[in-house]
């Protein structure tokens, strides 16, 4: 018999138990469907209200750095695409370790024979987010044939895949890091909100980061902590032609996901060495 | 009379203490809050660019709003939002209903909404204080966004339309948390109340872009005054006539929640039983 525990076994029995644990409570499960789905609504209205007022977001035409309001559309669907598995799988988790610390409760996890982030990442699923998940693909269906000059090409339907999980793999390294800081700061009950505000970056295309600040503020979220390439390359790559400069920030968009999940479990295996049981 | 005025100086007092402990937080929790803004104001800018390279002249308006006065009015909503957000207040209450910590109000001569409002009344004048900083600080790097300090009769309406929005805030949550004595949890109904007002309160864009039936709709329902009416007030696109009619119908609202709490209140009494100690 094998010592090592069979992690998508594993996987599967939290996804299951999840399901169990919301069915337990139907009527509480349709009204956080319904949030979930209201919220999305409401900010899928805001940008159609935008639309009646202008024809593009950004003013560049030849560059493509302009977004009209299909391409936008696919852009939105793409940042509910991933917002919608980070919160599915991982914000329920990273809330509660904060108080797994506070509680001491993560002895629990420590003492178990698997890895602790991945225990600690995916012990909840937040079904009612999948409801996001089915509106990002309605609205991608809708927008996407209608976005001008558009030819589905083999590179996209192979890459854009991979763009997508690349991006929900940098808002997870980000989340866990958040997350493992509550070890030193033994609670850290606004890891949500701060999560909240930075991510808010990504979720408006690169360009309308203009003039000095803008600018500063594009390198800064492209290069230091790179939340704007987790929606902009993968909705680029489906909504506009790729250009050399984009196809370099898709190289580079690799190269960021990679160094994100490295320095996210280095914080985190830190952050483990750091803990003190909080029991008695 | 000046006993009971002394009770309500001393809750005060105590609140006030009580809410000065953790001064860091507030700094830095009021400084993030303006991040969201820092993506509307690109945002924006990004939308009338667009406008005018589609071959909008440059003085072109969204609703009656120029690019600034959608920077001064995203700006202006953060300081409504302030006064009329009122965070935990309805769980809060219906928490004390569901684990029996009401009773101490029943037994005790202390009313239950006049110390829930004093209370907030405290938490508001430390957040303002404390928070005055990082508002200056931010309002002194923005005030190219804004034409000057308006006249001083709509500085009078302005600051009245915040005490207002400040009032309304508490009644309509405390209402909503009075309905825990029906329901025992509220929370989901509390987020259907955060979904709509975050939406129809003019949080995230400014009301006069809706179009019908929309707009008929904001104007019939109280959750404009809790951010876009102040903020349309500094502004000066609510004026004259308009600006009477405005501050009435928020008092009225005012005064319909005060009703609605203190009703509630006392039917919901009626029928709570409470056991052991």
């Amino acid at each position: 018999m094998s010592s090592r525990p069979s992690y998508f076994r594993v996987f599967l029995t939290f996804v299951r138990n999840s399901l169990v644990r919301d069915m337990m409570f139907p009527a509480n499960f349709i009204i956080e469907t319904i949030s979930s789905f209201g919220w999305v609504m409401m900010n899928v209205g805001f940008y159609l209200l935008i639309f009646r007022y202008t024809a593009q977001i950004g003013a560049g035409t030849s560059d493509g750095s302009a977004w009209d309001k299909y391409q936008f559309f696919v852009f939105i669907a793409t940042s509910m695409f991933i917002n919608s598995v980070v919160q599915m799988f991982f914000m329920t988790n990273a809330d509660e370790f904060s108080e797994l610390i506070r509680t001491g409760g993560l002895d629990f996890a420590l003492l178990k024979p698997i890895d602790t982030q991945f225990l600690v990442s995916l012990r909840k699923v937040e079904w009612s987010s999948l409801a996001n998940f089915l509106v990002a693909a309605a609205l991608m269906i809708y927008a996407l044939p209608r976005v001008e000059g558009f030819h589905l090409t083999v590179w996209q339907v192979l890459l854009y895949p991979v763009y997508v999980v690349a991006g929900i793999a940098i808002l997870y390294s980000l989340t866990i890091v958040l997350a493992a800081v509550s070890v030193w700061l033994g609670r850290n009950t606004s890891i949500y909100d701060f999560w909240f505000y930075i991510t808010t970056f990504s979720r408006y295309p690169m360009e309308i980061y203009s003039g000095p600040i803008g600018g500063w503020i594009r390198w800064g979220f492209t290069f230091m902590l790179p939340v704007l390439i987790v929606v902009n390359v993968p909705a680029r790559m489906l909504a506009k032609p790729l250009t050399r400069e984009y196809a370099y920030l898709a190289l580079f968009a690799l190269a960021a996901t990679a160094a994100s999940l490295f320095v996210s479990r280095w914080v985190f295996q830190k952050a483990l060495v750091s803990y003190r049981s909080a029991s008695s | 009379m000046l006993a009971r005025v002394q009770t309500w100086w001393t809750i005060l007092r105590i609140c006030i203490e009580e809410r000065l402990v953790y001064r860091g937080d507030f700094w830095l929790g009021t400084l993030m809050r303006f991040l969201p803004i820092v993506t509307q104001i690109f945002l924006w800018g990004a939308v009338f660019a667009g406008m005018r390279a589609a071959g909008a002249p440059d003085d072109k308006t969204i609703a009656g709003y120029s690019y600034y006065d959608f920077v001064a009015y995203y700006l202006l909503t953060t300081i409504s939002r302030a006064a009329s957000s009122m965070p935990g207040l309805a769980g809060g209450i219906a928490l004390q209903i569901r684990n029996g910590e009401i009773k101490k109000y029943l037994v005790q001569p202390v009313d239950l909404v006049g110390f829930l409002l004093l209370m907030r009344v405290a938490h508001k004048i430390v957040y303002y204080g404390i928070a005055l900083v990082p508002f200056a600080f931010v309002f002194y790097v923005c005030r190219g966004y804004f034409d000057g300090w308006p006249p001083p009769d709509v500085m009078v309406a302005y600051i009245t339309s915040l005490i207002f929005s400040f009032l309304l805030g508490f009644f309509l949550e405390a209402t909503i948390g009075m309905i825990g004595f029906w329901f025992l949890e509220v929370s989901s109904l509390l987020f259907v109340y955060m979904l709509f007002s975050f939406f129809f309160s003019g949080h995230m864009f400014p009301l006069d872009m809706l179009p019908k039936p929309w707009n008929t709709i904001v104007q019939l329902i109280p959750l404009q005054y809790l951010a876009y009416f102040p903020s349309a007030v500094f502004l000066q696109k609510v004026h004259g006539r308009d600006l009477w009619i405005g501050l009435s119908m928020q008092a009225a609202w005012v005064l319909f929640f005060i009703i609605a709490s203190r009703v509630t209140f006392w039917r919901g009494v009626k029928r709570y039983s409470g056991f052991g100690g």
